[in-house]
């Protein structure tokens, strides 16, 4: 996988792609100190409303805004045909194999997936086995981290199966930009992505208990005002018109969960829940957590109440349980994989774990059960002290780490100090599961901001872009 | 319906937002007050009586000894240690909207976060001078833009309802210690306003509720304090007298229990507190003491709060 760095804007040989001409030439066309002012017009936009990220343990400002690139990332209408249908093809996947692992444990006996590394796991609840859930879904939000290596080189980097975030910012990057900069908007055929919260509305109500005794009520579970993506769930809350709640405005009686009302308690049937397994119940899981309704579990078990992403959900994500993904699509689909993984060294196995320690200055290394792009080394941008001090602690716990060769991520023109220059992005589309399965067509472009880098978490300084769908006869 | 949490923090965070206005009305005629000419007050005991209708006397006299004009608006204004401090309102107000943005509309969820974003250029060093008069205009016009933008974009509907609660509520609470201790520090027998120094005081209760003005187009016979306490408490008209703002409670509750299709005990205290202004004569309040008076208004005016919450922010 020794690509030269593939741009999105200038393509292999350095010709603009057409999807990116108008945008070239619009580029051209506008002063730079327009697009300064424009950036912090936008930023302005952003304080203004709130959308804030908290970003833990560095001091500073609390409510920190996630630098906006004004410049969009454009998918033409035939790559995201491709993308889109691998991606659905994928939670597909990724859904029935939770389900078996919660029931028959199909692949388990088949000897495809390792029992251990599924039964064994700090994800797995054995609290769900044998429970069943509405359409057998478990995530119904998937967020699929995907970066691009050449024209038609799309790999997936990591699944999202449990509260995947940054969908708010795939809306509101959209609104301000057509606010920004609508003659360049006009100048495109952009498919609109702002159906997404009546689309999650349409899943979230699909997933109802099949006992629910009529329309049911949904609410939006945050564990509040201090989580990091607070801002994002008080907003999918109101896009879609129902209660933004925290654990003790809920109380389960007789297994039926309740929300404190104005006018006295309401029963609840579909809980979106963006509070992590382990708070949600402080009867099943830890026994002091506050974010949590105590009894929940129990209503969830007995049908009561749908959770979504559903307990347990996380067994399909975990960075381990990864490498058997396309194994997964062949053994319950029957079909080929439509995306590709990137090839994976998983350091529980021996031969892996040595070839990994050889070559950690090639390697990305990340800790099986981390995110948020802590706890990882990217071996080429660090220094050989960096990688002897990584190095020892992959040989202390082989099986908590896996490794992956450097890509050459896709670069992207972006607005930065210099003036527009490339720098590095991936794509987090979301999908949605309940009775049937979509995609909005867009996503979050996240960007290194840093020349060079390749992290694009925005808990590293990471920014977001607005990413362009093109319809079919657009550009 | 809604979420019990969620109207509780409307209803916090139109009192927050009132009684920072009040305390910003306040701060403006003390200061306006001390600037008079004056024999008798150069001692500053309009400073202290501030303290006292801010209801923070305890606390204040805990951490001064003396109530300067800088202790008491650094205490009053800015103070984090004291909850009803302006600083405190904005802070605390903000933070609920935050808790229950889904519930505001974007112009108030707007107002709110602007005047928190710009909290922190206000401090005791800026509001020297001309700045105090900057600092509280602004924290009035932050006030009034909330509560116009409440008027203006929110639903009619129960989340509004205990807004508007919560505005008038404190505002009852507000203008009754205004005229309270006022009355105390002034003037305690029913004589004619003199001229000079009591003209500007009974003058500053009326600005201090933007009722001067209005106290003259409704009268039209000079600065009486009679009058002036019967402005306050019994005429409806005016929008920050006591009746005034029972009759707004009072039709909140109404619509409150026309859309749940239930009253509860609040409804009768809310309805027992109106008819006490609307039938009840100012001969027989003054007869009865305007201090007991208003120190009972100001219990019930409590106990109607209790009321509410009990009714319906508890859950």
């Amino acid at each position: 996988m020794a690509h030269a760095i593939f741009d999105e804007m200038g393509g292999p040989g350095g010709d603009v792609r057409q999807a990116y001409r108008k945008l070239q030439s619009w580029l051209e066309e506008t002063p730079l100190d327009i697009l300064t002012l424009r950036r912090e017009e936008a930023e302005t936009f952003f304080r203004r409303i709130g959308i804030t990220f908290a970003v833990y343990g560095e001091g500073g400002d609390p409510e920190r805004i996630i630098p906006f690139d004004i410049i969009p990332r454009i998918i033409e209408a035939a790559e995201w045909k491709l993308i889109s249908e691998g991606l659905m093809q994928r939670v597909r996947a990724l859904n029935a194999f939770i389900a078996d692992v919660y029931g028959a444990q199909e692949i388990l006996r088949a000897g495809l997936v390792p029992r251990d590394q599924v039964l064994l796991n700090d994800t797995y609840r054995y609290q769900m086995q044998g429970v069943s859930v509405p359409h057998n879904v478990y995530t119904h939000i998937a967020g699929i981290d995907m970066v691009r290596v050449g024209a038609e080189d799309f790999y997936v980097l990591e699944d999202n199966c449990r509260t995947p975030s940054g969908v708010s910012y795939m809306l509101e990057n959209r609104e301000i930009t057509m606010r920004l900069f609508p003659d360049l908007f006009s100048r495109y055929n952009v498919a609109p992505v702002d159906h997404y919260c009546d689309e999650l509305m349409r899943t979230l109500a699909s997933v109802a208990p099949r006992n629910c005794p009529g329309e049911p009520t949904v609410v939006v579970l945050t564990p509040g005002i201090y989580n990091s993506a607070y801002y994002e769930h008080s907003f999918l809350a109101d896009q879609m018109g129902v209660e933004l709640v925290e654990g003790p405005d809920l109380y389960v009686m007789d297994d039926i969960v309740y929300m404190r009302t104005t006018q006295g308690p309401k029963r609840v049937d579909v809980i979106y829940r963006r509070v992590d397994d382990e708070f949600l119940d402080p009867l099943t899981f830890k026994p002091d957590s506050v974010l949590g309704v105590a009894g929940l579990m129990n209503a969830y078990r007995a049908g009561n109440v749908n959770l979504t992403n559903a307990v347990g959900a996380g067994i399909a994500d975990d960075k381990a349980i990864y490498t058997y993904v396309p194994k997964m699509v062949e053994f319950y689909l029957g079909e080929k994989p439509i995306l590709k993984n990137v090839p994976t060294w998983r350091c529980s196995e021996k031969d892996d774990a040595a070839y990994v320690l050889e070559h950690l200055a090639e390697l990305v290394v990340k800790e099986v059960h981390g995110s948020g792009g802590y706890g990882m080394l990217v071996g080429p941008k660090s220094t050989k002290e960096e990688i002897e001090a990584f190095g020892v602690r992959v040989k202390a716990a082989p099986d908590k780490y896996i490794a992956q060769p450097t890509l050459a991520l896709s670069t992207c023109p972006t607005f930065v100090d210099e003036g527009v220059a490339p720098r590095h992005v991936d794509l987090r589309p979301f999908i949605l599961s309940g009775a049937d399965i979509r995609v909005v067509p867009g996503g979050l472009t996240r960007v290194a901001m840093r020349e060079g880098s390749l992290v694009v978490n925005s808990s590293q300084g990471g920014g977001t872009k607005d990413t362009w769908v093109l319809k079919d006869r657009g550009a | 319906m809604m979420l019990a949490r969620t109207a509780d923090n409307l209803y916090w965070i139109a009192r927050y937002m009132e009684r920072a206005e009040n305390l910003a009305r306040m701060l403006r005629v003390t200061d306006r007050l001390s600037l008079m000419p004056s024999g008798a007050d150069a001692d500053g005991s309009e400073w202290h009586s501030t303290v006292i209708v801010s209801g923070a006397e305890e606390d204040f006299y805990r951490k001064y000894d003396e109530a300067t004009p800088e202790n008491v608006i650094s205490y009053l204004a800015f103070d984090m240690e004291n909850p009803s401090s302006i600083r405190s309102c904005i802070e605390t107000a903000r933070r609920n909207a935050r808790a229950v943005r889904t519930a505001l509309t974007t112009e108030q969820w707007e107002c709110l976060n602007s005047a928190w974003l710009e909290l922190p250029r206000w401090n005791e060093t800026r509001v020297r001078g001309s700045g105090l008069h900057r600092f509280l205009d602004w924290v009035k016009d932050c006030s009034l833009l909330f509560t116009g933008g409440t008027v203006a974009t929110m639903l009619r509907r129960d989340s509004y309802y205990f807004t508007r609660l919560g505005t008038f509520i404190e505002r009852s609470d507000n203008t009754a210690r205004i005229l309270d201790v006022k009355y105390h520090v002034l003037l305690p027998e029913h004589a004619e306003v003199g001229g000079g120094i009591d003209y500007y005081q009974w003058a500053s209760i009326l600005r201090a509720v933007s009722g001067y003005r209005s106290y003259n187009a409704v009268y039209k016979e000079g600065l009486k304090p009679w009058l002036i306490a019967e402005f306050l408490v019994m005429r409806e008209e005016m929008p920050r007298s006591l009746i005034g703002c029972a009759a707004e409670v009072k039709e909140c509750l109404d619509k409150l229990g026309e859309e749940y299709g239930q009253r509860h005990e609040c409804h009768r205290v809310a309805g027992q507190i109106y008819s006490r202004l609307r039938f009840g004569k100012v001969e027989d309040i003054f007869r009865q003491g305007l201090h007991e008076f208003l120190s009972e208004h100001i219990e019930t005016n409590d106990r109607l709060g209790l009321e509410i919450s009990r009714s319906y922010l508890l859950g």
